[in-house]
């Protein structure tokens, strides 16, 4: 039936489309494989890197990975994980390497001496400081309120619609490392802790608390690029000494300063990888850090964009961490 | 006349709710602070520390545990290695190549193929468009590899779920036994085991597609289910009465007849499986989930609208190309015998030849591999969001700031100070014997195990809040619903106009207006109202919008004949005759604001959203965590079973009980 | 078209075994079922007392090989219920049904299976016909279970087909067709396996009048042409009358009397049956032997002759005409007269 007439018919057409596209494409160029990348030295292959929740970091990874791809010829996959969650990669692969650790002794003590599947790469020369922060604004016009003794004479100061009568306390993103709660509970803090989510909208509500000379008080940290567009005030907590911090829900002293360091997965130390070498070496100061922060989050330049003009900056630095690859 | 069916029940009895209510508002001021079961934020009750330590011992049990390394090492092998090739086929640089397998012009070619021979021209052009505007928008990767992994997941929730939808449409008992599960497993918020499934799987594409499928199976079962319970009984008793043993019947008669159902059902777990992928993005699941995400931190509308928008894209053109198969499986079979031949003899073999060919060049050209770069114009709707996102802000700020404070301090404060001072004892006894006068025994009993549940779970504070938000917002779903159904059920015109964006609303991951309602109104209870309202409304007015249209037009005409006017038409006619399709959809409602109440948590909602998040990203509260989401679990089944035993409760009061005696004449 | 007509006596093959026998057919629904057999409880105690439902009580009767066997009432009456007992679709409770003396009832699974693949066929009112199947393969259908190939069930269906006259609507579904097109399709599947006995439950009941007629006189065709046994359940009077060799009429799922057409007519069992009967055309079922009287002394026996069982109507103009009384004589013995009378009293007793 209609099958001897499909037969006779289908190599006409498979014909006839097969000359069209050779027509399409004779003329055009390029074929796959003839163009070869960049790639030099050791093969690198997929470096898979975590990104956590915060534009200092972003800046790290935007720098490592352009220089992996571009130096290297690695196929850099970001991915963008909480910081806990970055953790629970390592023990399949799906996560390389961790540029800027805050602490998080626990987990060392888990996935470094008891798993056996990461291993510390040290310092990437940053200096973490996490505390509670007012506008200078408030500093100026309320000068002992940068004691926390004196916070609950503000609380009235601080309530919005999501405090609850209490004073708010606005924190980050609710992965961030923090002690709030337990600290404002200790403390015997009039307040409530509310997060807004995101680095992002705790920028923003300190740019606005500055303009309009809004009360906030909130979490923020350093290093951090928006310090050098308003000059937050650090509140001053009780001192920390160490192993004040030792159970989380008893904490009553401030956070301890944080040396940042590089985690990475054993697999992809052992491995060999060129950029395992280039997550070893990277360092850089806080001041590197916010310049490239800023890149991005101030002047909406794409990761890529701020990490050439860095590098082109910095060809030193670069090339010391490119030894040995 | 309809309440003379119903037992006539004394005075008192109907009055006594209110009695209790009221009782509960005088002792209040009284009570108020007392036995209220806070727990502060960074404190665990000894179950949070138990679950806790049970989770430290799986964790570092896990290398030498056979359990692990054989059952659970193997299916994540398994997934890992599915999703991998289905990225290297598409989406990621693999076997040595500097690209994938298949180039752009290829994955066009494909899918157009597909989307021509199973559908219809029309939806060809479609999935050529939309797939072309993946690489416009500049995310033809990552628009690749969340397509990559919904399609793994979609294969495997299917090849799960329609023999267990067959089982249970042949199987009374299976039935009975499976829909309780799929209940859960749809009340279930997706964050809640997000972390329990870490656990287990880790992070990764093998997690992201489990996670799916957990979330994509149900409708799945269900559907196929139903297509097989649908099957007339006639018809399976005239193949009976001809000798057909129950395997011919069911291959010969049961199934055919389910198919259309069933390829319903394969669009339902597409679509799930698509919004699932995006939040996924959380465990590391490839794609434009981690685009969406990633711009939730940084607050860059433009960007998420970007990333939502090729969603969106990809959920449409899923959607639109299944539903045109699923309705041409009826008319294909129909043409049977009868097939135009021209369709064999050339349609097809010309859609596949043209795709081979295509297929080649984008396997052995650049620029049939790599989607040209746009430059400018990728990034231009981005900017267009960005800047219409900043406008909106600059001007409406006043506004919507009196709004949310409107709300807030009016109507979502006072109820959430009066369900969180409220002592545990009280609530549960106004709430048992509210139940008990309004509803029923069965109803007040399960309130009962439900709260006794929160306060055993350790977070009845965190519950109330959740609760008072919750109800808050299913209220604004139905004001809405109502408002809009109503609408859209009486003009065509505004349906037309008002569908496609409650299409676009349902298929729009949350994360994408997170974003700029996160603009508008900061990250307050009342954003993460609004996100639920956002995203339950659609459904809502749907089904209110469907209820209102499948009201007997005899009765309207009726009535207006009868002088009617149209307030009267609606109050009096319409809405009484769809309170069916209203009680669903306010259960409905509720069900999806619940559903959003994790997200919530991660942009200020506080309470148990936020512990369900905290708990999934800080080691030492996730066994709080846990208990958090089931406790959203709880409230959900809790909160679903009440409008259920209403619902049934209206029916009764309407039409007097179900009259079903036995027929003895057959 | 001319309506075919029953010619053959009633009482066809009376002598030889019946095809289907049934026997004290009980059947029950509710909670223990058992217990409400041979109960002697109204239905409406019998509801009261056990919560059961009796849908058939103590049903028996036999049909005969080649017989059109009615079963009549009203909804509910039961009737339908009984008709899915003999080929068990529904499980009696208690008693016998014996096909060709077969009880099945003691048949398992399988040889059940065989018993409705091969000599029970059920015509259905709904027709039940396949909406996913075109005309041929539902006809085929049967075979195709039983496990015959192709190109012989498509052969046998297109046979059926051409039987039923539907030759041409082989690649048709059934929603394509007419409601009475559709029920000759259902037939042609019941016949397409050739069973003994074909069972019909209110086929024609959905139909509007005309197709009814229609479809009546096909069945009435059909059997002359394959001459099959038929139990054909109705709850409508004149069709059980134009069909039937025999009616048995049953209420509350009891049986109120079984017997010919013009037994049922001429001699009701109760009031029940005799308000059923009331408004038939008397003259268009009764035959002569239900007035013929006894000759007055007075009366001329010269008259035409006709026989016992010629049908009042037709018979009408000859007696009218007559201007003897006519004598009524079988095998040459006189049985004997009818006059005008008579024939006017009944032909106008229907219109009351």
């Amino acid at each position: 039936m209609g099958y001897i007439a499909r037969k006779r018919n289908r190599p006409t057409l498979i014909a006839l489309a097969l000359g069209i596209g050779l027509l399409l494409s004779g003329c055009s160029a390029a074929k796959i494989g003839s163009t070869s990348t960049t790639a030099t030295g050791k093969k690198c292959g997929t470096f898979n890197l975590a990104v956590n929740g915060w534009v200092g970091y972003e800046a790290d990874a935007a720098v490592v990975a352009y220089i992996a791809h571009k130096d290297l010829g690695c196929t850099v996959v970001k991915k963008n994980l909480t910081e806990e969650v970055s953790w629970q990669g390592f023990p399949t692969g799906e996560i390389d390497a961790i540029l800027e650790n805050w602490g998080h002794n626990d987990l060392k003590k888990k996935y470094i001496d008891t798993q056996k599947v990461a291993v510390s790469l040290g310092s990437d020369g940053n200096k973490g400081v996490i505390g509670w922060y007012v506008a200078p604004w408030m500093a100026q016009k309320y000068p002992d309120i940068t004691n926390w003794q004196n916070l609950n004479k503000y609380t009235s100061m601080f309530k919005t619609s999501e405090s609850g009568g209490k004073g708010q306390l606005l924190d980050g993103d609710p992965s961030f490392v923090t002690n709030d709660a337990a600290l404002v509970k200790n403390l015997k803090l009039n307040f409530k802790v509310v997060y807004a989510g995101s680095e992002t909208a705790l920028i923003t509500a300190f740019r606005q608390s500055q303009a309009k000379q809004t009360p906030v008080i909130g979490y923020f940290y350093e290093p951090q690029w928006f310090l050098s567009e308003v000059k937050l005030v650090k509140v001053n907590l009780p001192a920390y000494t160490t192993g004040c911090d030792a159970v989380t829900a008893k904490v009553a002293c401030d956070y301890p300063p944080y040396p940042l360091d590089k985690i990475a997965a054993t697999k992809f130390v052992n491995s060999g990888s060129p950029a395992a070498t280039l997550v070893k070496n990277f360092s850089w100061t806080n001041d590197d850090q916010n310049l490239v922060a800023s890149y991005i989050a101030k002047d909406k330049m794409t990761d890529d964009q701020a990490a050439a003009k860095w590098v082109a900056a910095n060809p030193d630095k670069v090339k010391a961490w490119l030894a040995g690859t | 006349m309809a309440v003379l069916s119903l037992r006539p029940r004394p005075a008192v009895r109907r009055w006594l709710p209110a009695v209790v209510i009221a009782a509960w508002l005088a002792c209040w001021p009284l009570l108020n602070g007392r036995d209220t079961l806070p727990l502060a934020g960074s404190d665990l009750t000894s179950l949070h520390r138990w679950i806790n330590a049970r989770w430290d011992t799986i964790d570092n049990s896990r290398s030498g545990n056979p359990f692990f390394h054989y059952f659970i090492g193997a299916i994540r092998t398994g997934l890992d290695a599915a999703v991998t090739f289905a990225q290297a086929l598409i989406s990621q640089p693999s076997f040595g190549r500097p690209v994938p397998v298949l180039g752009w012009l290829g994955v066009v070619a494909v899918a157009t193929a597909i989307a021509f021979l199973y559908a219809n021209l029309r939806m060809a052009l479609l999935t050529a468009a939309s797939f072309v505007a993946f690489g416009v928008l500049g995310l033809w990767q990552q628009s690749m590899d969340t397509l990559s992994i919904t399609l793994v997941a979609v294969t495997c929730s299917l090849a799960i779920g329609i023999p267990l939808g067959i089982w249970a449409g042949v199987s009374d008992r299976f039935d009975r036994v499976v829909t309780p599960v799929l209940d859960i497993m749809q009340t279930m918020p997706t964050f809640v085991y997000l972390a329990p499934l870490t656990l287990f799987f880790l992070i990764g594409p093998a997690s992201a597609t489990i996670a799916t499928m957990i979330y994509a199976i149900p409708p799945c079962i269900r559907l196929t289910s139903h297509g097989i319970r649908e099957v007339s009984p006639a018809t399976l008793e005239a193949s009976t009465s001809l000798g057909a043993t129950e395997w011919q019947s069911l291959r010969k008669v049961r199934l055919p007849l389910a198919k259309q159902a069933m390829v319903v059902g394969i669009n339902q777990t597409m679509m799930a499986a698509l919004s699932m992928v995006t939040i996924a993005a959380l465990i590391d699941s490839p794609g434009l989930g981690q685009t969406v995400y990633q711009t939730l931190q940084k607050m860059d509308i433009g960007t998420a609208f970007n990333g939502g928008l090729a969603l969106v894209i990809m959920a449409i053109m899923l959607d639109r190309v299944t539903s045109a198969a699923s309705r041409r499986v009826e008319r294909t079979r129909r043409a049977g015998r009868l097939r135009s031949s021209a369709y064999r003899r050339w349609k097809r073999p010309a859609a596949l030849t043209v795709a081979a060919v295509l297929c080649y060049l984008s396997y052995t050209y650049v620029w049939a591999a790599v989607f040209p770069t746009l430059g400018d114009t990728s990034s231009y709707v981005p900017r267009a969001a960005a800047a219409t996102s900043a406008w909106v802000q600059n001007h409406l700020a006043g506004f919507t700031g009196a709004l949310k404070n409107l709300l807030t301090y009016g109507m979502l404060n006072p109820f959430e100070s009066l369900l969180t001072g409220t002592p545990w004892w009280l609530a549960l006894v106004v709430a048992v014997s509210v139940a008990a006068l309004l509803v029923g025994f069965r109803t007040a009993a399960i309130v009962a195990v439900g709260l006794v549940l929160l306060v055993v779970l350790g977070l009845w504070q965190d519950s109330m809040v959740t609760l008072a938000s919750t109800l808050v917002a299913t209220f604004l779903v139905m004001v809405l619903g109502l408002f809009f159904g109503v609408w859209m059920g009486r003009s065509d015109r505004v349906d037309t106009l008002l569908r496609p964006l409650l299409d676009a609303g349902q298929t729009m991951p949350a994360f994408v207006y997170l974003v700029p309602v996160l603009g508008l109104f900061g990250a307050t209870r009342f954003t993460a109202i609004i996100a639920a309202v956002a995203y339950a409304a659609p459904a809502s007015i749907k089904l209110v919008a469907e209820g209102i249209r499948a009201v007997a037009p005899a009765a309207v005409e009726a009535a207006t004949s009868a002088g009617s006017t149209v307030g009267q038409l609606i109050f009096k006619v319409q809405l009484p005759m769809a309170r069916r399709a209203v009680t669903l959809a306010t259960s409905q409602g509720l069900i999806y604001v619940l559903a959003m109440v994790v997200v919530g948590g991660m942009v200020g909602a506080g309470a148990l959203g936020y512990d369900v998040v905290a708990g999934f990203s800080q080691t030492a509260l996730r066994g709080k965590g846990l208990a958090a989401g089931v406790s959203i679990v709880v409230l959900g089944l809790m909160l679903d079973r009440v409008m259920r035993a209403v619902a049934h409760r209206v029916e009764l009061a309407a039409h007097g009980p179900a009259d079903r005696g036995a027929d003895g004449g057959h | 078209m001319t309506e075919p007509t029953l010619t053959e006596p009633t009482l066809r093959n009376a002598e030889s075994p019946p095809v289907l026998d049934v026997r004290g057919l009980w059947k029950v629904f509710g909670p223990n079922p058992g217990r409400a057999v041979r109960s002697t409880l109204s239905s409406a105690e019998l509801k009261e007392q056990t919560g059961c439902v009796a849908a058939v009580r103590d049903v028996s009767f036999a049909v005969r090989p080649g017989e059109v066997f009615v079963v009549m009432g009203l909804s509910g009456s039961g009737k339908s219920t009984l008709v899915r007992c003999l080929t068990r679709l529904i499980e009696p409770t208690a008693g016998e049904v014996l096909l060709d003396g077969e009880n099945i009832g003691k048949a398992d699974a399988r040889r059940l299976r065989e018993l409705r693949r091969h000599r029970l066929a059920m015509v259905f009112q709904n027709f039940g016909l396949l909406p996913h199947r075109c005309v041929l393969d539902n006809v085929g259908y049967g075979l195709e279970i039983r496990g015959s190939a192709k190109a012989e069930r498509y052969a046998r269906a297109r046979e059926v087909l051409e039987l039923v006259g539907l030759t041409g609507f082989e690649t048709y579904y059934p929603d394509q067709l007419s409601g009475g097109m559709q029920q000759r399709v259902g037939l042609a599947r019941a016949l397409a396996v050739d069973p003994e006995v074909l069972l019909f439950d209110e086929p024609f009941s959905a139909l509007d009048p005309l197709i009814r007629r229609e479809m009546q006189n096909e069945v009435i065709r059909l059997h002359h042409e394959v001459g099959k046994t038929m139990v054909f359940i109705t709850h409508d009077l004149s069709e059980a009358l134009k069909l039937g060799d025999r009616i048995l009429i049953m209420r509350d799922g009891e049986l109120v009397q079984l017997g010919t057409p013009d037994e049922v007519v001429g001699a009701p069992a109760d009031d029940y049956v005799k308000d059923f009967v009331s408004e038939v055309p008397k003259a268009q079922v009764l035959t002569l032997r239900w007035i013929m009287r006894d000759p007055r002394p007075d009366e001329p026996l010269d008259g035409p002759e006709l026989a016992p069982d010629v049908v009042i109507q037709d018979a009408a103009r000859s007696v009218l005409q007559a201007d003897r009384p006519i004598r009524v004589v079988a095998d040459g013995k006189l049985l004997g007269l009818v006059t005008g009378t008579e024939v006017i009293e009944t032909m106008t007793s229907g219109d009351q």
